[in-house]
């Protein structure tokens, strides 16, 4: 196992591949996430970030290609790996039967975090949940459980964060107010966030570099001014429906989630 | 194994015990229905049967210790089954929660329960019925031991299968101890059996606690050599339900299983 290097990149996927039965869901896709940056993973549905993801996560073995988290070969060291790393997706809710509180206490004592109850009183603080902290989270709105599995992303300062879909249907309002809060955590902690949207406007705001996935390949990478730019494009969203457009029209559907 | 991670499956299965209490009701519930019932059935043998035979130590003791056993098997998949309702997978999952971790407290929530539920049916056992473990001697610890290994291996097997087939196949996972109790003799001899069911019952090692439950009441001493044998056997049945519970695991993270876990998507 690599000690973990502050200057190292935080994510290192390489060559990441996954099939079911005739259907390959990711491609040979390779890309890094350094300290402090945000990269986004776009593509129409389909198009393997899900996939992706998982296989980041550790909860899908890739069929070849490799996964490592802050110099930590996930493959062979799973649990020192993941350490470094959270997530949060519009997908998993935490546990609506505990409340706020309890679920945090939960997470916290699964990824072994010390000084647990100060922690919970700083994420609960920062993400404004003071009022809900003994409330289960079923009952909470949807903007307030993404507030929440938020607060349980960050409570292991973790080195990569990842994030799928984290503003899906929640308001304006609260969803700028999330981008601002993970933008902090990626310029002050130095965190490396990988983040999943079909929110153009969203990526073009946050993400210091974008991933354009199609067919479970990388079409397209970059700095997304940078992008647009060089496609000639108004803005990243006609970037990507030309895009999407382009890989649609070449047969490639895209395979995985 | 961090205890950090063991304490997590813990701690969340003590949150819900405590936000709902509704969740201890089974446990003592359907077990104090069972004692009260053959309580009263075998004091209606007793007093039909003359003075010939107690039939406390051996009828109520059975459904006692088998109660215990199933309680034990459901204590472990209960608690995973709290992470299948709230389809928790994916959150817990993707952490460096250790499968030996997750094991290791499902089987700690387990157990924990089940004594709760054994403390329950003892007091009324032997508070309104008069039966009393001493009525067995020393062989009361290897009757628990194995009833627990047991008990747990089953539990642990159970949540794999769970974990293989999706949420549905719950319904394959509570009549198990119903399935085996023909088997393993929990209220007449082995020796009724038709031999196929004999050489079944005597790769389970709950059919040798039962056996020796009834040797003691017919004052035959206990089997310790058979009762050694069968915690071994109780034994390698729990590493192989976790080798079972681990290869299900990894074929889940293998498939995607984990990441897709619900009824529906669960092929």
């Amino acid at each position: 196992m690599t000690p973990a290097d502050p200057s190292q990149a935080v994510l290192s996927a390489t060559g990441l591949r996954k099939t079911f039965a005739r259907l390959t869901a990711v491609d040979g896709v390779s890309f890094e996430v350094r300290p402090g940056e945000i990269v986004g993973l776009v593509g129409p549905n389909g198009a393997g970030k899900t996939t992706t993801i998982n296989m980041v996560l550790g909860v899908l073995q890739p069929t070849a290609g490799q996964v490592r988290i802050a110099g930590i070969d996930l493959a062979r060291h799973r649990s020192q790996a993941l350490a470094h790393t959270n997530f949060a997706a519009a997908y998993a809710p935490l546990p609506g039967n505990l409340t706020v509180e309890q679920n945090l206490r939960v997470f916290g004592l699964v990824y072994g975090v010390k000084g647990l109850g100060a922690r919970i009183d700083e994420v609960i603080a920062e993400f404004d949940l003071e009022r809900h902290r003994r409330a289960k989270c079923g009952v909470l709105s949807s903007g307030e459980q993404t507030r929440v599995t938020l607060a349980k992303a960050m409570l292991n300062k973790p080195r990569l964060l990842l994030l799928d879909e984290p503003t899906a249907s929640i308001d304006p309002s609260t969803a700028r107010d999330i981008r601002a809060r993970i933008v902090a955590f990626a310029a002050e902690a130095r965190g490396g966030v990988l983040w999943t949207s079909h929110n153009m406007y969203e990526v073009a705001e946050v993400c210091h570099r974008v991933l354009f996935l199609a067919g479970g390949k990388v079409l397209l990478q970059g700095e997304p001014q940078q992008l647009i730019r060089d496609h000639g494009a108004a803005n990243l969203e006609d970037l990507f429906v030309e895009v999407a457009h382009e890989q649609l029209a070449a047969g490639g559907g895209g395979g995985g989630g | 194994m961090r205890a950090s991670g063991v304490s997590a499956v813990v701690v969340r299965q003590v949150y819900l015990l405590r936000g709902s209490p509704v969740r201890l009701l089974p446990m003592i519930a359907w077990v104090a229905i069972d004692i009260v019932l053959w309580g009263f059935i075998t004091r209606y043998l007793n007093a039909v049967a003359g003075h010939g035979f107690n039939f406390v130590p051996a009828l109520l003791g059975a459904v006692l210790l088998w109660d215990f056993l199933s309680r034990v098997m459901q204590g472990v998949t209960t608690a995973f089954f709290e992470d299948v309702w709230s389809r928790n997978f994916l959150n817990l999952f993707a952490t460096p929660l250790t499968i030996s971790e997750y094991l290791t407290g499902l089987v700690t929530t387990g157990v924990s329960t089940s004594l709760l539920g054994l403390m329950a049916m003892l007091a009324l056992a032997t508070g309104v019925f008069g039966l009393s473990f001493l009525a067995y001697g020393a062989a009361i610890a290897p009757f628990i031991l194995v009833l627990f290994l047991t008990g747990i291996a089953l539990g642990i097997l159970g949540s794999a299968i769970v974990l293989r087939f999706g949420p549905a196949s719950e319904w394959l996972i509570w009549p198990i101890p119903s399935v085996i109790s023909p088997f393993v003799g929990v209220f007449y001899p082995l020796s009724v059996l038709p031999h196929w069911m004999q050489a079944i019952a005597r790769g389970l090692p709950p059919s040798y606690v039962f056996e020796g439950m009834r040797a003691i009441v017919a004052g035959h001493g206990a089997p310790m050599g058979q009762l050694a044998m069968a915690a071994g056997l109780a034994g390698l049945y729990l590493a192989g339900a976790c080798l079972v519970f681990a290869g299900v695991f990894r074929y889940a993270i293998r498939t995607g299983l984990i990441a897709r876990y619900s009824a529906e998507s669960v092929g």
